[in-house]
C-alpha cells in the first residue's frame, strides 16, 4: 500500500498546496456570493463583457436582455464548481489542517471533522425543525396556546381528507405490493425475464408530475359529441358505453390517482421481491414439489411465506411513500373534487391559508403515521447491532 | 459482488425442468404480454403524441397515427421547439441540471465521510449519533418544510440554489449515510489496520482505501438522489418559489400544466422533456440501481 508519497514531495509543495487552497477559497466565497444574487450570473458577465470592451452587450445584459443563456451557462460552471469542488475543499482543508495538530488532539477532533457537516445538516434540516413544527402546532397565529389546530380536523372535509390517505394507503400501497410480487412470480418462470422486467421497471424513472400527465392524456375526457382521445375513453365509447370524466367524478377520481402511484411503485416491489423469490432455497421447492403440490400452491404456500420479511419491508417502504402523496393530486385536479389528502392540503395551508399551525399539525400528524415503522427501524437496528 | 452471478448459474439449473410445455405455458405468455403492454402503452401514447401534428391530435386518438404512420402532416418536431423556446423548458433543463448536479454530490461527499468515521473512528457518542440518523430515516420531509422555510427568508436562502442544494442534502443524507454505512464498515478490517501501520492517517485511508473500494455503493446512491432530484416537485416549489428564472423541469411543466392545460401536444413533450435524462441514466444504469434498491431494502 503507498499511502504516503504525498507528504515525502519536494519542499516547495508545502508553499504552493496552502496558497492553492486560499485561492480555491476565495473562488469558492465568491462563486456563493454570485450564486446567492439574484442577477449575479447576468451582472458577472455584463462586468467582464464590460472588460472586454462591448459595452452593448453589458448593458443589455444589466436590462434582463442579451445573452441570457451564457448567463445560465456561466452560472451553471460556478454552480459546479463551488458546489462539487467547494465541498472537498472543505473537507482536505480542514482534514489537513487538523493532521498537523498533535496526535491527542487530532484524534480527538478528526472523527467530528468527518462526521461534523452530516451532523450539522441533520440538526438543521430534519431534527430542528422537526421540533419547531410539533411545537408549532399547538400555537395559533397570535401565538396563544391551543389545540385547535387538531381540533378542526374532526370537521367533514378534514375527515374526508384523511379517509383519502387511508384509501390511498390501503389500495395503493397494498395494490403496488400484491402487483409486484404477482408479477415477479409470473417473470420468474419466462426466458426473457430481464428484458421483461425492464417494462414493469422503467416507470420508476419517472417522476410523479411526468406520470400525472402521461395518465391524464390516458384519462382525457372530451364532451359526447367530440371525438375522445383518451385511450380509457375511447375504448368505453367504442363498447358502447358513456365517456368519463374521470378526474372529475368522485370517488372514482381518487382510484384514477391511485393508478398512477401503482404503476410507478409496482415495478419497485417487483425487484425486491423477484431477487427475494431467486433466494428461496432450491430445496425446499424440490420437496414441495415432490409433495405433490400444484404451481399455485407452491407460490402461495411456499414461496410467499419464505420471504415474508422482504414483503413486509417493500410494504412498509411503499406505504410511507404513498402516506406523503402530494404531486399526483396536486397536479391532476388541486384535491378539489373530494380527492384531497393530507399532503396537498398542508401545501395550501402553507400557500394559500398562510396558516402555519394547521398546516403544522398535518405534517405532524404524517409523522405520527411513520411513527410505528421508526419504532421498528430502531428495533431491527439495535439487535443487528447486538448480533455483530 | 458476487450475488448476480450466483443468481444466473441457480435459474440455469432451476427453470430449465419445470418449464411447462409450449402450448400449457401459453396463458402464462399472454399474461406477461398483457402486463408488458399495460406499462409500456400510456408512455407510448405521450411520445407518440408529443410528435403529432396538433390539428391531428384534438380530433383523432393517439393510436390511429400508429395505423396511418405515411399520411401527410401526421408527424412534426415543431412541438418540441415550441416548448423549448416560449414553453421555457429549455432554460428550466439547465436549472435542473445547476440543482441537481450538487444537490447529488454533496449528500454523497458528506455521507461518506459521515459513514466511514461511524465505521471506522471510534468516539464518543457514536453509536447514538448513528442510531439518531437510522430515526431520521423515515421522517417525513413535511415536518421541516416551515421551519426552514422561515430559515431562508431571514438568510436570503430562498429563492437560491444554495438553498435547494442544502435542503435536498440534508433531506438525503440519512438514507445517503445509512447506505454508505452498511457498506463501508463490510470492508475488510485488516485492509485498515495495515494502512494504520504503514503510518496512513484516517483522511489518507479514506479517501485511498475506503472510497474507491465503495464505489458500487456510491454509484447506486447518486443514481438514487439523482432521480429523486430531478424529479422532485415539493421541495422545489417550496424553496426555489415561483419566479420564471428559477423554474426546473417538474415545476416549468407544472407552470406549462396551468398556462396551456388543453394543449396537449406541449404537455407531452413538456414531459417528455423532463423523463428524458432520467430514463436514460436509468437504462444505462440499471443494474447499479437494482443493487442499489436491494441494498437498501432487504437488509433494513
Amino acid at each position: 500500500m503507498t499511502v504516503l508519497p504525498r507528504s515525502v514531495k519536494a519542499p516547495a509543495s508545502r508553499f504552493i498546496l496552502p496558497i492553492l487552497g486560499l485561492v480555491a477559497l476565495a473562488l469558492c466565497v465568491g462563486g456563493i456570493l454570485v450564486l446567492i444574487d439574484h442577477h449575479g450570473a447576468e451582472n458577472l458577465l455584463a462586468s467582464i463583457y464590460g472588460a472586454l470592451g462591448n459595452s452593448a452587450g453589458a448593458q443589455d445584459l444589466r436590462n434582463g436582455q442579451g445573452d441570457q443563456i451564457v448567463a445560465k451557462l456561466l452560472l451553471m460552471v460556478i454552480a459546479l464548481g463551488v458546489g462539487v469542488g467547494g465541498i472537498w475543499l472543505l473537507f482536505l482543508g480542514v482534514g489537513g489542517l487538523v493532521g498537523t495538530l498533535r496526535p491527542t488532539w487530532r484524534d480527538r477532533i478528526l472523527p467530528w471533522v468527518f462526521v461534523g457537516p452530516a451532523l450539522i445538516l441533520l440538526a438543521t434540516y430534519l431534527l430542528y425543525p422537526g421540533i419547531a413544527t410539533f411545537a408549532r402546532s399547538f400555537f395559533d397565529s397570535k401565538g396563544a396556546l391551543t389545540l385547535d389546530n387538531y381540533a378542526v380536523m374532526t370537521g367533514s372535509d378534514f375527515v374526508e381528507i384523511l379517509r383519502n390517505n387511508v384509501i390511498w394507503l390501503i389500495v395503493a400501497a397494498g395494490g403496488s405490493v400484491i402487483l409486484g410480487l404477482v408479477i415477479a412470480g409470473l417473470f420468474d418462470r419466462i426466458r426473457r425475464e430481464a428484458l421483461a422486467k425492464t417494462f414493469v421497471f422503467l416507470p420508476l424513472a419517472i417522476s410523479l408530475i411526468g406520470a400525472s400527465v402521461i395518465w391524464g392524456f390516458m384519462y382525457a375526457w372530451e364532451p359526447a359529441e367530440q371525438p375522445q382521445i383518451g385511450l380509457l375513453n375511447a375504448a368505453i365509447v367504442a363498447a358502447g358505453g358513456q365517456a368519463i370524466p374521470f378526474f372529475t367524478t368522485s370517488p372514482l377520481n381518487i382510484m384514477a390517482e391511485i393508478v398512477i402511484m401503482i404503476w410507478l411503485q409496482t415495478g419497485f416491489a417487483m425487484v425486491v421481491l423477484s431477487a427475494a423469490i431467486k433466494g428461496v432455497s432450491t430445496e425446499i421447492i424440490e420437496a414441495a414439489r415432490l409433495d405433490g403440490a400444484n404451481e399455485r400452491q407452491l407460490f402461495l404456500r411456499v414461496i410467499v411465506p419464505a420471504i415474508r420479511g422482504s414483503i413486509v419491508t417493500v410494504s412498509t417502504t411503499i406505504a410511507i411513500v404513498t402516506l406523503k402523496i402530494f404531486d399526483i393530486v396536486y397536479v391532476t385536479t388541486g384535491g378539489r373534487f373530494g380527492d384531497d389528502v393530507v399532503a396537498n392540503r398542508m401545501f395550501h395551508e402553507m400557500f394559500q391559508f398562510f396558516d402555519d399551525g394547521r398546516a403544522s399539525a398535518l405534517a405532524t400528524l404524517l409523522f405520527l403515521a411513520v411513527l410505528p415503522v421508526m419504532y421498528i427501524n430502531l428495533r431491527n437496528f439495535r439487535r443487528q447491532q447486538r448480533d455483530v | 459482488m458476487t450475488a448476480p452471478a450466483t443468481t444466473i448459474a441457480r435459474k440455469t439449473t432451476r427453470v430449465s425442468p419445470w418449464r411447462p410445455p409450449l402450448l400449457r405455458s401459453l396463458p402464462l405468455r399472454l399474461a406477461v404480454f398483457a402486463i408488458c403492454a399495460l406499462w409500456t402503452i400510456p408512455t407510448l401514447g405521450l411520445l407518440v403524441t408529443s410528435v403529432r401534428n396538433p390539428e391531428l391530435i384534438s380530433t383523432t386518438g393517439w393510436w390511429t397515427a400508429l395505423f396511418n404512420p405515411f399520411a401527410a402532416n401526421q408527424w412534426t418536431l415543431n412541438n418540441y421547439s415550441v416548448v423549448i423556446a416560449s414553453g421555457g423548458m429549455g432554460p428550466a433543463f439547465l436549472n435542473s441540471l445547476i440543482v441537481t448536479i450538487p444537490a447529488t454530490v454533496i449528500p454523497i461527499t458528506i455521507a461518506a465521510f459521515a459513514a466511514y468515521a461511524f465505521a471506522w473512528i471510534p468516539f464518543r457518542g457514536r453509536a447514538i449519533l448513528f442510531t439518531i440518523v437510522v430515526g431520521l430515516l423515515v421522517v417525513p420531509i413535511q415536518m421541516s418544510l416551515i421551519p426552514i422555510l422561515k430559515i431562508y427568508s431571514g438568510a436570503g436562502l430562498y429563492g437560491t440554489f444554495v438553498g435547494i442544494w442544502l435542503a435536498h442534502t440534508g433531506f438525503g443524507l440519512p438514507l445517503a449515510i445509512f447506505l454508505l454505512y452498511n457498506f463501508i464498515s463490510q470492508l475488510p478490517r485488516d485492509l485498515f489496520e495495515s494502512a494504520a501501520i504503514d503510518g496512513a492517517s484516517h483522511l489518507q485511508s479514506f479517501i485511498r482505501i475506503a472510497l474507491p473500494l465503495s464505489v458500487p455503493a456510491l454509484g447506486a446512491f447518486a443514481i438514487f438522489q439523482f432521480l429523486w432530484v430531478w424529479n422532485d416537485l415539493l421541495v422545489a416549489l417550496v424553496f426555489l418559489g415561483p419566479s420564471n428564472d428559477l423554474r426546473v423541469m417538474p415545476t416549468a411543466l407544472y407552470a406549462l400544466l396551468g398556462s396551456r392545460g388543453g394543449q396537449w401536444q406541449l404537455l407531452t413533450a413538456g414531459a417528455f422533456l423532463t423523463m428524458a435524462l432520467p430514463l436514460l441514466v436509468f437504462i444505462v444504469l440499471q443494474r447499479a440501481f437494482v443493487r442499489g434498491i436491494l441494498a437498501g431494502s432487504v437488509k433494513s
